[in-house]
């Protein structure tokens, strides 16, 4: 990136202000995932003015882009190249921005099948808490120079820096995809699911809720053809399969929606990150699943210790996503890797001012 | 290769003798007798990994059989401050395993337990297994472990992690970092870790991205639950000739800009393949100026439909002849000619300097003519094999280490090529790792305060500096001495003064 770039020198000052003021930003996109994470704190910074698409190249599969760039800015341009952000990250509402969803490291439906947001980052440009413009990896698939501090990123909750600038790897859009619709419970859905994933099968993405495991087929259209004809099922028309994928991707659904009437009956919505064949969890309340079983959201009234509990015991962890009150929102560290995190943030940020405990308390 | 750098007996030091005495009876506390080597002539065969032309005798070689005693051995080196530096099969390429001069080699060799289970399509293998066995091991389940280095019938899955290894295949089934989840050794000081979990995320900071391709630099890997995948149905490969080297490097673009992602996508010049086929037999066109290796995997429909679609693509960017795979073992022929580049290439030189930078696909043409220049202006013949797909090069650098102002030409030759590739836009390694040997380069890659805060990392993880210390991260003298600039993408610093 380029120091004199106007809207980044006015990142940097703005930083360098808050350093010498020893006080803390809350670093701000199109603040879409302010629900997400722990509450936040400090004087807003706003990344927007940083934006636009640096470099777009088809052929190399990697775009870069700066990081208040918007969204659907980028997912529009490599759509007129017929290429895509395979992992679909979710947008829950307009106006999200490329910093954010590299900040927030979520990614949608597809993720089971091609990968998160974290496996298609290939370099971040990030000022760290001394008012320096750091870049690392790039824009090659293949970089094991210095230690991958652009998939660390990933993920942070801006904890570590002010994410200026990412480059991603992306993909050419599936040439076919269906999607087939299945009338089985959950234990039913959860096995099949399983052993599908140990055959050579285009899944793309799977869904289960009240009794209907949605599954969408991906890939070279014959490949996608013979799936379809060997897995059975009902052919959803791909319109409305297209829209139904898309609420799921951006929470629109409304399983998802947590209303005054829901709060108030002490729901909240978890998501519970398990082992793709753990088996059925048995929480109170409603469940969807995704990843091949290995994500499974909860709009439960169940307390933090039980959930929590219930991920553990499977072999996973468990982050709350919607809830009347924000507390622990991440499963809590061992102390090894509680050390570990203390030590990152004071080598990126020793002076705390960035997004304090938006991750977790002390950070 | 027969270049000794650094070999010093012990004896040579005397307060090193005292250390190692001190250090083998601490450990002698914890470790049977025979698994701890002192003697130099015990100890010789760890004085370097693949890259033999750096060698450092260390002060002591442990063999630890035991994840406690692994613990006790760390706990041991923190207390005394003694470097540690862990090591797999030893067949790293740039010196990521080279012994330290007063410190402690961890041989992990014997953890070679292995459990797959193919219900979850995962693998629990423990550092020291081979990453081709994992593959051998779930394959009547017909499943497979992706990452496929060249060396993977002896590389093991730890030092796979310490490096991020990749292989022909990462393009569409990504390096080690996509394939694993989860990490599980010890901290530097001996406290247990896990990194990542049986699930596809775990909470807080994404440590194991940063863990693997640290080179042994943060933790020690003792576990490592790898994903495993459905073998493909079916796999064909297409061999591609091009009568010059730009149309083959406009080819690969070609493909990937047609929407295709090939399981593997390999480039090999003229001298490569002639070399090659004096070794295996591979099958290969020998008139071609470089010849394409491009490989389609999935249902039969699938490739059927793949290869029908890279054909039209290939003779379209002007392929001279085209070879589709009959059957398997013609395929395992195209394949046996790649998989064999480096040691054929042993076969018609004394020495060879394997090269591993990155490059955007489109300026593969570039570089390869910029290594002509190069050949002509160092005296010396360069073979190239490419993973093109992902624009990571090997070129390898012909010499005789015998003599000294060739293997003095050797690395000015290389480091060439390195900073010709960073100017380029790409990176100095894209799957070998820093280790000792890039040290140099990345002072042309990273500014300074990126190098800080590497540095920075690596004290978060081990504030003593005790596990691999040296590699990776040159220091400020070390840059300053080499007297070269940074570039990135292209850019000088300061691009108005004029240089020459």
């Amino acid at each position: 990136m380029d120091a004199h770039d106007a809207a980044l020198a006015r990142l940097i000052d703005q930083v360098k202000s808050a350093l010498s003021a020893r006080a803390p930003l809350d670093i701000c996109g199109g603040g879409t995932k302010r629900f997400y994470g722990e509450a936040p704190a400090g004087a807003p910074l706003d990344v927007r003015p940083l934006s636009g698409i640096t470099s777009y190249e088809p052929t190399e599969l990697v775009v870069t882009a700066r990081a208040g760039t918007p969204l659907r800015d980028l997912e529009a341009a490599l759509a007129e190249r017929g290429q895509c952000l395979p992992f679909e990250p979710p947008r829950f509402a307009p106006g999200g921005t490329v910093g954010g969803m590299v900040a927030a490291g979520l990614s949608g439906p597809a993720r089971a099948g091609v990968g998160s947001v974290r496996d298609h980052v290939l370099g971040v440009t990030l000022l760290n808490g001394r008012a320096e413009i750091l870049t690392f990896g790039g824009q090659v698939t293949k970089n094991v120079a210095g230690y991958d501090v652009s998939r660390l990123i990933v993920g942070s909750l801006g904890i570590l820096g002010v994410i200026c600038e990412a480059s991603l790897k992306v993909l050419p859009v599936s040439v076919a995809t269906e999607t087939l619709s299945f009338e089985w419970d959950e234990g039913r859905s959860l096995d099949t699911v399983s052993r599908w994933a140990t055959q050579p099968l285009p899944i793309n993405a799977t869904a289960w809720h009240a009794g209907r495991l949605s599954v969408r087929l991906a890939g070279a259209r014959a490949a996608v053809e013979a799936a379809c004809q060997r897995l059975g099922g009902e052919r959803l028309e791909s319109g409305a399969a297209h829209a139904w994928w898309l609420s799921v991707r951006d929470h629109s659904a409304e399983f998802f929606s947590l209303g005054e009437e829901r709060l108030a009956r002490g729901e909240a919505l978890w998501r519970l990150s398990v082992p793709s064949v753990a088996a059925a969890l048995a929480l109170p309340g409603e469940q969807f699943i995704e990843w091949g079983g290995a994500q499974r959201w909860w709009r439960t009234t169940a307390t933090p210790d039980v959930v929590r509990e219930a991920a553990a015991r499977s072999g996973g962890h468990a982050t709350l996503i919607r809830g009347k009150d924000r507390v622990e929102v991440f499963a809590p560290l061992s102390a090894v890797l509680m050390r570990v995190h203390q030590g990152l943030k004071q080598a990126f940020d020793p002076a705390r001012i960035f997004n304090p405990g938006r991750l977790y308390a002390g950070l | 290769m027969h270049t000794v750098k650094d070999t010093e007996p012990a004896a040579a030091h005397p307060s090193r003798t005292m250390r190692q005495a001190d250090v083998v009876a601490a450990l002698a506390e914890v470790l049977p007798r025979a698994a701890i080597l002192f003697r130099h002539e015990d100890t010789a065969p760890f004085e370097c990994d693949a890259l033999t032309a750096y060698r450092t005798s260390p002060m002591v070689v442990v063999l630890p059989e035991t994840h406690a005693q692994v613990a006790a051995i760390l706990k041991i080196c923190h207390k005394m401050a003694v470097p540690v530096v862990a090591r797999g099969a030893g067949t790293g390429l740039s010196g990521g395993a080279t012994p330290h001069h007063t410190g402690v080699v961890l041989s992990l060799a014997k953890f070679n337990k292995l459990k797959i289970d193919p219900a979850s399509c995962t693998a629990i293998a423990q550092c020291g297994v081979r990453n081709l066995a994992i593959s051998e091991a779930a394959a009547p389940h017909g499943l497979y472990y992706a990452p496929d280095p060249s060396s993977q019938i002896a590389c093991t899955i730890g030092g796979n992690v310490a490096e991020n290894s990749g292989g022909v295949h990462c393009l569409k089934y990504g390096l080690t970092l996509h394939n694993v989840l989860k990490v599980r050794g010890f901290m530097v000081d001996g406290e247990p870790v896990e990194f990542g979990s049986q699930a596809l995320d775990a909470p807080g900071l994404d440590l194991l991205s940063i863990v693997i391709g640290s080179e042994g630099m943060l933790a020690v890997t003792t576990e490592v639950t790898v994903k495993l995948i459905p073998k493909p149905l079916l796999a064909r490969c297409i061999m591609a000739s091009f009568s010059d080297i730009e149309s083959a490097g406009a080819a690969v673009a070609s493909v990937i800009a047609h929407g295709i992602i090939p399981a593997g996508l390999e480039m090999m010049d003229k001298a490569m393949t002639a070399a090659v086929d004096a070794f295996v037999h591979a099958d290969y066109d020998l008139t071609a100026a470089a010849i394409l290796l491009c490989e389609s995997d999935g249902t039969p429909e699938e490739v059927e439909e793949e290869i029908t679609r890279m054909e039209s693509v290939l003779k379209e960017a002007g392929a001279s002849r085209i070879e589709v795979s009959r059957d398997e073992a013609q395929r395992l022929k195209f394949w046996s000619g790649r998989k064999n580049a480096f040691p054929a290439s042993g076969g018609i030189s004394p020495d060879y300097m394997c090269m591993d930078s990155t490059i955007p696909r489109k300026r593969l043409a570039e570089m390869l003519r910029a290594i002509q220049q190069m050949e002509v202006k160092y005296s010396l013949r360069c073979v190239n094999v490419f993973h093109a797909g992902d624009g990571n090069l090997h070129p390898l650098i012909l010499f005789d280490a015998e003599d000294a102002d060739e293997m003095r030409r050797c690395e000015k030759f290389g480091a060439d090529i390195l900073e010709t590739s960073v100017r380029l836009g790409g990176t100095v390694t894209g799957e070998h790792g820093v280790g000792v040997e890039k040290l140099n380069s990345m002072c042309v890659q990273f500014s300074e305060a990126e190098r800080e805060q590497f540095l920075g990392v690596k004290r978060a993880f081990d504030p003593l500096e005790l596990l691999n210390p040296g590699k990776v991260i040159p220091t400020l003298h070390r840059c300053a001495e080499y007297g070269k600039m940074h570039v990135r993408r292209g850019m000088l610093p300061f691009p108005e003064l004029p240089r020459f």
